[in-house]
């Protein structure tokens, strides 16, 4: 009993402490100072995106490329995640597998799920293809693909991906990633420095590398959800 | 005003969703409430000119963390109070 | 009906009290949850409110009244006065897809620890206490 009290104090302090720190920075206020000489580090990627790399997406910009060593170690986390997960919840072979389903789905769910599958996969690409002119990329991209496998995965009894294009995918867009660092890394003298051409703000061709890592990024995000979603949901249920 | 309005309203469902999702003894129940917390919050990044990460939240939150909790609720137990058969005896056994 | 400007200074103090006091205040429930329940995955919830909080917390620095998302889209490429802070919505956009492969993770172990002790209470998985 003495220790929940200790917690309910530490949780008080803690909360009152956060509380009095946020004060202190004002909800709304302008703290980006001036655009056109920046001195803070926002105000540098706000005026650099659009002049420089023509990308219209600043996010887009930030991530790829002004972070892009920061989000090839943040796939990288993605990818032991994953790997992780499936060595913990690896089954032998000869284990007998029982259905993942208990009671099939209603006619209706089949139907809907095969028409609005098709329809999902389409808008994640799309999603991700323009991840540099609108709202989007390759992280909501390869979510959006999971979630139409996932609709497929517990939908259909039969459905199984194909675990040897799935390693065959995320194989190749990991190494196209690294590949188009290396690439910035040899001709212009800096890991994952972006080419000299840009294009047009606004075109759907622009931005040099950023939209090419980004697709590499969809595929390797979608695949590796997809099969965390397939390594789940084929664990053998419990014993009633 | 009605902006005030709903943003109170949003407020409020989060904060009793959450509360909800930790106090509720019923495992699938709590874990649908953190599905509710997901919705909310992904209108809060959008109004908060956040459509980057709205469209993640909406895509991650909702769908996906909802299903990995469900599948392990459903290899695991559903009630949170309960103590396994195996684990009377072994106890007992000690004693 | 006003518009949303006109209502953001009426009610500053209201709007920055209800972002910020939701945020803190999931981020308290997290951790509460975290430390005082007993089943694993009332824990692996609590850690996931916790998540969501301070994912809240940080976009919500970064926001600037009156101002528009951080996209240049055809016709309103002058907007750039107006725009929020892009730096935290790019740090949380990869904290979600992270948080999300972190929390798989350790509902997999969860699920493991279910199958080696039948049992999900932590007071029960007791086999390394002394």
């Amino acid at each position: 009993m003495l220790k929940k009290y200790i917690i309910f104090a530490l949780i008080a302090v803690l909360g009152f402490y956060l509380a009095s720190t946020f004060k202190a920075i004002p909800f709304g206020a302008n703290r980006l100072g001036d655009l056109n000489n920046p001195e803070t580090v926002s105000a540098f990627y706000l005026q650099k995106s659009p002049e420089d790399l023509h990308v219209a997406n600043t996010i887009t910009a930030i991530v790829v490329n002004f972070r892009g060593f920061d989000t090839l170690g943040e796939v990288t986390v993605l990818f032991l995640a994953v790997t992780g997960l499936m060595s913990i919840l690896y089954r032998k072979e000869e284990e007998e597998t029982e259905e993942r389903l208990a009671i099939p789905s209603s006619s209706l769910v089949r139907t809907g799920a095969k028409i609005l599958f098709p329809l999902i996969l389409v808008l994640g690409i799309y999603v991700f293809v323009h991840g540099h002119l609108t709202p989007g990329g390759g992280f909501q991209g390869g979510a959006i693909i999971a979630t139409g496998f996932l609709l497929m995965l517990i939908t259909y009894k039969t459905f199984y991906t194909n675990h040897n294009v799935m390693t065959w995918l995320e194989s190749i867009a990991g190494l196209g990633f690294v590949a188009a660092g290396l690439y910035g890394l040899i001709v212009y003298g800096s890991f994952l420095q972006n080419t000299a051409w840009t294009g047009n703000l606004n075109d759907l061709i622009s931005g040099g590398l950023i939209p090419l890592i980004y697709i590499f990024i969809g595929i390797k995000v979608g695949t590796e959800l997809t099969s965390v979603l397939d390594t789940l949901l084929n664990i053998k249920p419990r014993k009633k | 005003m009605s902006m005030i309005l709903f943003l109170i309203v949003m407020v409020i469902i989060i904060l009793a969703a959450a509360i909800y999702a930790i106090l509720q003894k019923d495992l699938l129940y709590a874990v649908l409430a953190t599905g509710v917390i997901s919705v909310i919050l992904s209108i809060f990044f959008y109004l908060l000119q956040a459509p980057d990460v709205a469209i993640t939240e909406a895509a991650i939150g909702i769908a996906l963390t909802t299903i990995i909790f469900i599948i392990t609720i459903r290899n695991t137990t559903r009630d949170e109070d309960e103590y396994t058969d195996n684990h009377v005896e072994k106890f007992s056994k000690k004693k | 009906m006003m518009e949303f400007s006109e209502i953001f200074f009426k009610y500053k103090d209201l709007i920055s009290i209800a972002v910020y006091g939701t945020a803190i205040m999931l981020i308290i429930i997290g951790l509460y949850g975290v430390l005082l329940k007993k089943h694993l995955v009332k824990i692996a919830i609590g850690l996931s409110i916790m998540d969501s909080g301070i994912n809240l917390l940080f976009v919500a620095v970064g926001y600037i009244q009156n101002g528009t998302a951080p996209i240049f889209s055809p016709g309103h490429e002058g907007d750039v006065a107006k725009m929020v802070d892009p730096v935290p919505q790019a740090l949380v956009l990869t904290a979600i897809v992270i948080g999300f492969a972190v929390t798989a993770l350790a509902l997999s172990l969860i699920i493991r620890l279910y199958k080696h002790h039948h049992t999900a209470n932590i007071d029960q998985i007791n086999s390394l206490k002394w």
